[in-house]
């Protein structure tokens, strides 16, 4: 399991800087999109990879945290996603904007001469 | 009365949050209830900051034993809550913002907050975000704190529209959305082998980790660094700030001073707190690529030939500068890198805003750069009003100024020297004393090292910059042809001259304010006290 969640991590990073580096705007927003799939994952699995294991501790008495997930990191990607989704949004109206403004959309706000 | 002085720390970042809020219900037209709202939030945020910087000093140590105060925020305790951490720098820090937001907010009063919608809500929560991320002792909660200073900085950059404006927001965005996604990385490679976020219980941990631990978070603070250099403006992260900076609006750019100190801020307490012999922060390749940084901006100083674009790079000019003295890790040296750092934003802030001055008078025909050519589709969507005329730049409202070019040409030197640190303003003590650390660590058998590289490179900077900004000032103030005079309100000179009157009082009050900054460094060098307030209890296993 950690060698396919390991595998889609760096698949949508690579992807996501590969995209990141074209000229066009489309491109690096979807780049970005991809980035932070990547980086959400990322800090989902430094939570370590449990599966069926409830992330809150119930009851009282001693527990053993063997048995739980990590609830920290879960909520740090929550955190992450809707951050990382409202800077998104707001890119998009920044790039929609540009290319109404410039008349293309490369990233330069120009194409190159050729 | 202690009682209600332990809630200090949150009110910095509780204010401005329900004041950008509360603005948001008055309509754009009600220019007088809007302006008197965000002043006297500013003012309550201004007397909170200097309380702080005062109780910091152990003044009264029943309420912050030592000097260092600590919030948990709902009563959580530190490694299971998030708590504000108050000690000197972080005093220092929110004082020195406020102060410069005070004098950037009556600036905007006569024109720029008419330029767009939202203007002063937007920058009520930038200064949320730049006060939380100085007081914070949470890493993830410092992520946070950026997302919000960033996020209103983006929309503050396309404040006024343009195509010029919308392009470099549109690269400034990309770059530092990139950087936050390598901060999520740094942290969460931190927090894999640490268990926690507080940064006080990080520091802990750092001291007595297992090798193999050891180098998983070595790697994710060298990413967080990478995240902390880009926001601090270090070469080769830094191509993003001369466009971005010369395309904002004058006080836009002018608060956007304190933005990058954010990350220099960053990068001196992750290196006060995770200091060890192989840490990534500090030590010799920061100040080599602070080297690198002062060099770009010598270089690009010299070779701008527009103002802001000047402005903007001495504004990287005096981020390597800072860098480099963190690099040279001596608290002597970190003591007056802070000086300088006071200096140099209100320098480079005030240098800002009178540009925004001077651009009016460069030519008769209005500077079509500086506003948008149509009127932005907000003016009709949110009832702004009739947008400025842009054909009459001086439709001012306010007083006018007499002796307007006087006024210009001396605001234009002081900002000149104290920028380039000449004799006799606040940059000059900073340098001066900068360059005394420098000498006095020289090694005896006088070979070339980094002091002798750090000394030519502080002298060759104010060098540049007098010439680069003399060049600019004679074209601009001492040559006469066709020029109009622009009419200066009150509002507008006002606050350049009170951020310039700052540092004339700095300059004079020189002993005591060293000695509240040696203090500083004096605690950034030694975290144990930090670190042992936060967690109230001794760091055992520490050496």
């Amino acid at each position: 399991m950690e060698l396919i969640l390991t595998f889609a991590i760096g698949v949508l990073a690579a992807s996501g800087v590969w995209l990141l580096l074209r000229p066009r705007t489309f491109q690096v927003i979807i780049g970005l999109s991809l980035l932070s799939y990547a980086v959400n994952l990322f800090i989902f699995c430094m939570g370590r990879l449990v599966v069926d294991a409830p992330p809150v501790i119930a009851g009282d008495g001693p527990v053993d945290p063997m048995l739980y997930a990590d609830p920290v990191p879960q909520s740090l990607v929550l955190t992450a996603i809707v951050i990382g989704f409202a800077t998104t949004a707001l890119f998009l109206v920044v790039i929609v904007a540009t290319r109404g403004m410039t008349g293309t959309d490369h990233v330069d706000g120009q194409e190159r001469d050729s | 009365m202690n009682a209600w002085l332990q809630h200090l720390p949150v009110l910095p970042i509780v204010v401005p949050l329900i004041t950008g809020a509360v603005l948001l219900f008055f309509a754009e037209s009600r220019r007088l209830p809007r302006f008197v709202i965000t002043l006297l939030a500013t003012f309550a945020q201004l007397a909170a900051a200097v309380t702080m910087v005062w109780l910091t000093t152990d003044a009264v140590p029943e309420i912050w034993p030592r000097g260092i105060g600590v919030y948990a925020i709902g009563g959580w305790q530190a490694p299971f809550g998030i708590v504000l951490v108050v000690d000197r720098l972080s005093a220092l820090m929110v004082a020195l913002n406020v102060t410069l937001a005070l004098s950037v907010i009556v600036y905007s009063i006569g024109r720029w907050d008419r330029m767009g919608v939202h203007y002063h809500s937007l920058l009520q929560f930038l200064l949320m975000g730049l006060n939380g991320a100085f007081l914070t002792g949470d890493l993830f909660n410092l992520f946070v704190f950026f997302e919000i200073l960033l996020a209103s900085s983006y929309a503050l950059l396309l404040h006024g529209g343009g195509p010029q404006r919308t392009r470099m927001a549109l690269h400034f965005i990309a770059v530092n959305l990139t950087a936050s996604f390598a901060f999520l990385i740094g942290v969460a490679m931190i927090y894999s082998v640490a268990g926690t976020l507080n940064m006080a219980e990080i520091a802990w941990k750092w001291r007595v980790m297992l090798p193999d631990q050891r180098s998983i978070a070595q790697t994710g603070a060298a990413i967080l660094g990478i995240a902390f250099l880009v926001k601090a403006a270090a070469w080769p992260l830094n191509f993003w700030l001369p466009g971005a900076y010369h395309a904002a609006g004058a006080p836009v750019a002018a608060i956007f001073t304190i933005t990058t100190k954010v990350g220099v801020y960053a990068m001196l307490r992750a290196g006060s707190l995770l200091e060890d012999q192989a840490s990534p922060f500090g030590g010799a390749w920061l100040f080599y690529l602070a080297i690198a940084t002062m060099l770009f901006g010598i270089v690009g100083m010299l070779a701008s030939r527009q103002l802001p674009r000047l402005v903007a790079f001495v504004v990287i000019l005096s981020s390597g500068t800072i860098l480099a003295a963190l690099g040279f890790g001596k608290p002597m040296m970190i003591a007056a890198a802070l000086y300088y750092m006071v200096g140099s934003v209100f320098g480079t802030a005030a240098f800002f805003m009178l540009t925004g001055m001077a651009e009016r008078m460069r030519t008769a025909v209005p500077d079509l750069a500086d506003r948008a050519a149509t009127p932005p589709p907000s003016y009709t969507a949110f009832a702004v009003g009739e947008p400025p005329d842009p054909l009459s730049p001086d439709d001012e409202v306010g007083t006018a100024l007499p002796a307007a070019m006087a006024f210009l040409g001396l605001a234009f030197v002081s900002c000149a020297l104290l920028v380039t640190g000449m004799p006799p303003l606040a940059g000059f003590i900073a340098k001066f004393a900068m360059v005394a650390v420098a000498i006095e660590s020289l090694p005896p058998d006088g070979s070339f090292g980094r002091e002798w590289l750090l000394i030519v490179l502080l002298l060759a900077g104010g060098l540049a910059g007098i010439i680069a900004l003399m060049r600019t000032g004679m074209r601009l103030f001492w040559s006469v042809s066709g020029r109009q005079v622009p009419r200066l309100s009150v509002t507008e000179a006002g606050p350049v001259a009170f951020l310039i009157l700052i540092c004339v009082i700095m300059t004079i009050a020189a002993g005591p304010t060293m000695t509240y900054l040696n203090s500083a460094a004096a605690g950034l060098a030694d975290p144990a006290l930090y670190i042992d307030s936060v967690l109230h209890q001794s760091p055992a296993g520490a050496p």
